[in-house]
């Protein structure tokens, strides 16, 4: 499957390298592009192709920043090789709002102010929407287990999961690469100071 | 203090969804490591694996032969030039402040150390690179231990000091007219307690890695930084390097997370700024989270050796702490003042009649300490909190009904702190009653009670803590005082543009925290113009000229009170072109809801239409500059004193040590809120750093020195599923310190949870024998305590 090319670096005479070429379609974009065969996914995303909303928070694969979706099902980019994404399809935060209208999970977020500094944000809203594509309708605690991957230094994540169960309100079962759009809901005036 | 609490507008207390999310959420964030300049060339670091050891041999040639690497550069390459990366809070005049190389020249005196750097074309190619120099170490004994680095004979992080202590700093309320002679009071009291706590070494972690890139475009330098302290970071970096300030620009993007950690100039920062000048081309450095967690500077680590005494009707007397702080291996921005940050706050809520405190500063080989959320007072709140329990249970009293007795009643403020500090409003009895409330403490205590007498299992225990601490660093004349070297002032420019939209720019760099959200609500209603239309602007030295950044739960007790008073001289340069408009006095005017009414009649002219009238400057009244942007610098008169009552109720399998997190009810009081879901938000997250500081997290060493703890896989951020939901409420005792009654929020959480939490823990199996047990309360120690029926 692998179509291995010998190339010469440019500004490395001597050196060569194998480089691989690969075919992989990112939020609904073909590329063809040859990679290092270490090459890691969030790396290819971020350096090659500009995708610079997934992020890279760790090297261990614990925080799950990098998280994005491989053929519909969330993975930690920094732990996938761009090489085994040939052939497949990738969607990234940035993909997710289409013709300017926000995928109700991002909508969900903004209005429970479920992040802070943002950094985790991408990976935790697109495992968030995995979350709920394998349970529609979670309780409390199957959110908080469900995003166990991924980590959060700001929120104390009380407003993610409340971020999550809102957003499984507005979705109809099953979102997933083919998410339903959420009705465009006036977002609901937060009493100040009440009791969570 | 003479200020007012100002009537609140339209826009304060409103619950403004965030400015700042639309590009967080669609991954159109502005991360410095996002950036790609052309011709850009990347960093990457080899560190020390050693913890003290002299440099032995370094071998760079197979690293330089590797493609695409264009240099590789050593401590001995770049010592003529690197400088000593500053600290700019000596506490004492013989503080031991050893010089400190942003790469080590020949000796190494912590594992993770920078050693030799390498400059690739790409950040592949660097790290490929680091792994082919070739270096021996001859290790030197390393300090690791607080105690045994004073002790005679110990090894010595810095020889030439002639010993492993940084200072001595002492604060002693009869020496300084502030309170009693605290040994006296000791001497004289009913019951006398001592306690020793330890502060475990913390991690502050923020999420974003650090990131820094530098771009030399002539003899301009402009540098990009993961920041929260763009404005000091070009201070500083000027005064390390001997650069001219103004050749040199410094911005902060958006920034992930800090908590203190980015509140440094790194070495990391001066590297790269070294090899870009060198090489004369954009250079581009992000840590791996490995070298994050190694390198970047830890927070917390002290011994806390607590003295208090009381009379048996519980009135406490007299309190005397003594910390052994560890420093690190050398001394960062504020590392030997944040132990001092918590010297104000032992006494916290409490009318202590007598109190001495006296830091002891250590040199170890390891990572330097340094501003962690709450820098010093998280470690003074657990304390005092932690004894105030065990204080209860000595006296057989109901730890609540203790603290009751001793705090600050409502009616007392402003109170003079046996500190000298004047406390600006509270309400510890209103926070204490809801908090009760909320939680249904005295069905709890019940059931507890039931619990104990079947001996179950699992056991419940209560843990409170009823904290103050002190926000809106600071009083310029205070940091004086205490011998800082800079000012707490903030600074802030409002900009009105022809179409009457809004620019104001702030000297406060957020970085999580909300400003761009927040100072729009607060000058939409000071000059009357839609939220919509107001631009915040920060983190960029050369459009935010002048600053102090954000750290100590300043932005908005300084940073937005800047913003106000600008805006206050925008309207005062507006008053005189208005009636010039209206053909009027000035007296004439009324300005109110952001328009200048002709007293008596409808014959008005907004902010937006003077702003027009400027902007064309056809008709001014004679001597009236065209220009309405105004600047104000503001110097708090005082700290703010938030306050709060937390209560945990937490379960703790007595079989297995495990400890589950029940129920947790804070009510805060931070004065008067401007958004409050930005206020609970900051609370949440400081709720959970407070709890995984008590439960889960750890810097750990082992016997070499090495950090063992050196992944997210063995350093425990917790994750949604390791934290229980919070009940959060407030009350309000609007700030006497400034115009706006605001106090601070940022660091509340963080302080208040982790006392909170142990107590709770400790409450649970207290009846087994057990009276404390260090953090962070694992499992494992947790059964240990419960099983040797003592101390862990």
């Amino acid at each position: 499957m692998w179509r291995i090319t010998p190339a010469s670096l440019p500004h490395a005479d001597q050196e060569v390298r194998s480089v691989v070429a690969i075919r992989v379609t990112v939020d609904g974009t073909h590329y063809d592009d040859d990679v290092e065969p270490r090459m890691l996914l969030v790396h290819y995303l971020r350096e090659r192709l500009g995708k610079v909303g997934t992020v890279v928070g760790c090297d261990t694969s614990n925080c799950g920043a990098c998280t994005v979706h491989l053929d519909g099902h969330s993975v930690k980019s920094c732990a996938v090789l761009a090489v085994q994404a040939d052939g497949r399809e990738v969607a990234t935060i940035e993909g997710l709002a289409r013709d300017g209208q926000l995928h109700p999970m991002q909508q969900a977020f903004h209005d429970n102010h479920a992040l802070q500094c943002g950094f985790c944000t991408p990976g935790m809203i697109m495992q968030a929407i995995d979350l709920l594509a394998d349970n529609p309708d979670p309780d409390e605690r199957a959110v908080r287990e469900g995003l166990e991957g991924n980590l959060c230094r700001c929120t104390g994540y009380q407003n993610i999961v409340r971020a999550v169960l809102d957003a499984a309100q507005r979705m109809s079962p099953g979102a997933g690469p083919d998410m339903e759009r959420a009705e465009d809901r006036h977002a609901a005036p937060v009493a100040g100071g009440g009791g969570e | 203090m003479t200020a007012t609490v100002d009537s609140p507008g339209l826009e304060i207390g409103k619950a403004r969804r965030r400015k700042e999310d639309a590009r967080l959420i669609t991954g159109r964030t502005r991360w410095t490591d996002n950036l790609q300049l052309p011709g850009m060339l990347h960093m990457a670091i080899l560190r020390s694996t050693s913890a003290h050891a002299k440099i032995t041999h370094l071998d760079t040639t197979a690293a330089r032969q590797l493609p695409g690497v264009l240099a590789v550069l050593t401590g001995a390459d770049l010592a003529g030039e690197q400088g000593s990366l500053p600290c700019a809070w000596p506490i004492t005049p013989d503080m031991k402040a050893p010089p400190r190389p942003s790469i080590a020249v020949d000796t190494v005196r912590f594992a993770g150390e920078a050693v030799a750097v390498v400059v690739a074309r790409s950040a592949y190619a660097a790290a490929d690179a680091v792994e082919a120099i070739d270096i021996d170490y001859q290790d030197l004994p390393a300090v690791l231990d607080l105690e045994a680095a004073l002790a005679g004979g110990s090894p010595l992080v810095h020889p030439d000091l002639g010993t492993n202590r940084n200072a001595l700093w002492v604060f002693d309320s009869g020496e300084a007219g502030t309170g009693g002679d605290v040994q006296q009071a000791i001497d004289g009291s009913e019951v006398v307690l001592r306690r020793r706590f330890r502060q475990q070494r913390l991690i502050p972690a923020f999420m974003e890695p650090r990131s820094v890139v530098v771009d030399p475009t002539g003899d301009q330098m402009i540098v990009w930084s993961a920041t929260q302290i763009p404005h000091i970071l070009r201070v500083m970096l000027a005064l390390t390097l001997n650069v001219p300030e103004h050749k040199i620009r410094v911005i902060a993007p958006d920034v992930g997370g800090g908590f203190g950690g980015k509140l440094q100039l790194t070495p990391e920062e001066v590297l790269t700024f070294l090899v870009a000048r060198r090489l004369g081309k954009p250079v581009k450095y992000t840590e791996s989270r490995s070298d994050s967690l190694v390198s970047a500077h830890h927070g917390r680590d002290q011994i806390q050796d607590i003295t208090i005494s009381a009379n048996r009707d519980g009135t406490v007397t007299g309190l005397k702490v003594d910390l052994l702080a560890d420093m690190g291996a050398y001394l960062g921005l504020v590392t030997p003042g944040v132990p001092i940050l918590g010297a104000f706050m032992f006494n916290a809520i409490y009318k202590f009649p007598a109190y001495r405190f006296a830091c002891t500063n250590v040199f170890t080989n390891k990572t330097i300490t340094d501003a962690y959320r709450g820098a010093g007072r998280p470690e003074a709140t657990f304390a005092i909190e932690r004894i105030m329990d065990e204080l209860a249970v000595e006296l057989g009293m109901d730890p609540m009904q203790l603290r009751r007795k001793n705090w600050i009643t409502h009616e007392e403020f402003p109170f003079t702190t046996v500190c000298g500090l004047t406390y600006d409003s509270g309400n510890y009895e209103a926070a204490t009653h809801r908090a009760m409330e909320l939680f249904g403490y005295d069905a709890l205590r019940m059931e507890q009670q039931q619990r104990r007498e079947r001996g179950d299992a699992v056991q419940l225990g209560i843990g409170i803590s009823t904290y103050t601490e002190m926000c809106g660093l600071a009083p310029s004349r205070v940091l004086g005082s205490l011998s800082y070297g800079a000012g707490g002032w903030e600074h802030a420019a409002i900009r009105m543009l022809p179409t009457g939209k809004v620019e104001v720019v702030t000297g406060s760099s957020p970085h999580g925290q909300g400003h761009e959200t927040a100072w729009s609500q607060i000058i939409a209603d000071r000059l009357g113009v839609p939220f919509e239309d107001i631009e915040v602007i920060h983190g960029d030295t050369q459009v935010s000229h002048k600053g102090m950044d954000t750290y100590g739960s300043r932005s908005l007790t300084v940073g937005a009170i800047a913003a106000l008073k600008a805006a206050d001289k925008v309207i005062e340069k507006a008053r005189p072109i208005a009636a010039h408009m209206l053909e009027c006095g000035v007296d004439d005017l009324e300005w109110e809801a952001g328009r200048f009414t002709v007293r008596g009649t409808s014959n008005a002219k907004t902010i937006a239409e003077v702003a027009l009238a400027v902007f064309a400057a056809h008709d001014l009244p004679d001597g009236v500059e065209p220009n309405l942007d105004s600047e104000a610098t503001y110097d708090p008169e005082n700290f703010s004193f938030p306050h709060g009552t937390h209560l945990c109720a937490a379960e703790v399998d007595t079989e297995t040590g495990g400890v589950r997190l029940r129920s947790y009810v804070a009510v805060d009081d931070v004065g008067v809120v401007v958004n409050p879901l930005i206020v609970d938000g900051q609370v949440h997250g400081g709720l959970a750093q407070g709890i995984a500081q008590a439960l889960y997290e750890e810097a750990v060493h082992d016997e070499s020195g090495t950090l063992v703890t050196g992944t997210l896989a063995d350093y425990l951020v917790p994750s949604a599923a390791d934290l229980p939901p919070f009940t959060l409420d407030r009350t309000e005792s609007p700030s006497t310190s400034n115009p706006l009654g605001v106090k601070g929020v940022g660091e509340a959480g963080t302080i208040a949870s982790t006392p909170a939490v142990v107590n709770a823990v400790i409450d649970a199996v207290r009846h087994l024998g057990v009276r404390d047990i260090e953090m962070p309360c694992t499992p494992r120690r947790v059964w240990q305590a419960i099983n040797q029926g003592g101390s862990q």
